[in-house]
């Protein structure tokens, strides 16, 4: 075991990790933030998704002593320290973004990224940038909604209702 | 994933030295071999990962115009990058997986493992690209030898490719919307002495040139020059619950005409 160092969410924080030990484990058992989550375990669901260094990646398939020493934003740092939501958490829970919860975590935390890479994106944008995020409950359209009103932008009927 | 030993050099000369521990596997960005090894389809006993060399990273435009990309540069970089220079790999490499997967995952990587539905084999060889080593340089047309197999020795690691950059290209992917891998795709290269036409996703020998296709091509650089040809034979096309041989065949002649349509 090999002492890993991250600054999580703005504060350093420590924890053992293994060789083989993935970024999400060390997330959720080392430092107990549980609030990532592991859905499918194989690179493609996307619930996993935390913000390494400002980029998205799936923390499943990463290894924690890779990239120890990096900056790390979970969901847990996305709502404003006295718990005010965030725009992208405001409007998931407005437009009923959400029903059993399980692929929320990495939803927002793609969507926080679509938005400050591309403020303003078209519907289709935000469908094409979710490409890696499964969600079994909500048939996308409410993701897709809560998503175009986190950017400001009036709020359609979507193209697939 | 079975227990490894996980080294994370800082350089290249650190990485081939941690390569020669035995059964060491190189780590690019981990998007395929990961999961591999998570289902332990994969192991190893030393995993040395490549992502904290620097020198392997980045893209430039060498003497003789050819763009050179490091085998660490990521996807993303590449879709972001090369968008002016090349920008057909960059729209290939902005359709691989999705933007998490795009984030990690390297070009070395892709063409280290050779994936008979990858996207990158077809951009290398529909042009020629050169596959460079710690040891030598490796033209592309010799490279790849078949499904997941390459001429890669044991412990070489890729630390550039440079593509001669085409007057004309496009990369035509019919995906398979869910694993964002190809179903076939298709990568037409027009230089000014040749067009050169690579698959992929489609033979179970992975990445191959429909010469039919190249030599109508050169003769006629037009969509109807595709729609006169036969489709390749659906012998030895990869068959699965996604569509059969004759179907991925089919794919490809259809595929190939998009892109040539795409260039003009």
């Amino acid at each position: 075991m090999t002492k890993v160092t991250m600054i999580v969410n703005g504060k350093s924080r420590s924890a053992e990790a293994e060789g083989r030990t993935l970024l999400v484990d060390w997330l959720r058992e080392g430092l107990r933030l549980t609030g990532t989550h592991v859905g499918c375990d194989t690179t493609q669901c996307g619930a996993c998704i935390v913000h390494l260094n400002g980029e998205p990646v799936k923390a499943c398939s990463v290894l924690a002593q890779e990239v120890d020493g990096a900056e790390v934003t979970t969901i847990e740092g996305i709502a404003g320290a006295d718990g005010t939501l965030s725009a992208v958490q405001q409007a998931f829970q407005d437009y009923h973004g959400l029903q059993c919860g399980f692929c929320t975590p990495g939803m927002v935390m793609a969507a926080t990224s679509l938005l400050r890479e591309n403020p303003r994106p078209s519907e289709a944008e935000v469908r094409h940038y979710l490409e890696g995020n499964i969600c079994r409950c909500t048939g996308y359209h409410n993701i897709v909604k809560a998503v175009m009103a986190a950017s400001g932008q009036d709020v359609p009927a979507v193209a697939a209702e | 994933m079975y227990d490894f030993e996980l080294v994370k050099p800082a350089s290249l000369q650190e990485a081939i030295e941690a390569m020669q521990a035995e059964d060491a596997q190189a780590l690019g960005g981990g998007q395929t071999l990961l999961p591999t090894m998570k289902a332990r389809l994969a192991m190893a006993d030393t995993l040395v990962a490549l992502s904290a060399i620097e020198e392997i990273k980045g893209i430039c435009t060498d003497d003789d115009g050819r763009l050179c990309i490091g085998g660490g540069t990521t996807h993303a970089m590449v879709q972001r990058d090369c968008a002016e220079s090349f920008p057909a790999l960059a729209s290939l490499a902005g359709r691989i997986g999705d933007p998490a997967v795009r984030n990690r995952g390297t070009i070395g990587g892709s063409l280290a493992n050779n994936d008979p539905s990858a996207c990158y084999p077809a951009a290398a060889l529909a042009c020629n690209a050169t596959i460079v080593t710690q040891n030598r340089e490796i033209a592309a047309d010799d490279y790849f030898l078949g499904m997941f197999t390459t001429a890669l020795e044991e412990r070489e690691i890729v630390t550039e490719v440079r593509f001669p950059v085409p007057e004309a290209a496009h990369y035509e992917k019919f995906i398979q919307p869910a694993s964002r891998f190809p179903l076939v795709a298709v990568f037409v290269a027009k230089y000014s002495d040749a067009v050169r036409v690579a698959v992929t996703g489609a033979s179970s020998d992975g990445v191959f040139r429909w010469n039919e296709a190249e030599a109508a091509l050169s003769g006629n650089f037009s969509e109807d020059a595709v729609k006169g040809l036969s489709a390749p034979d659906a012998d030895g096309m990869i068959s699965d619950l996604h569509g059969d041989g004759a179907y991925r065949a089919h794919l490809v002649k259809v595929m190939c005409a998009r892109a040539v349509k795409a260039c003009a």
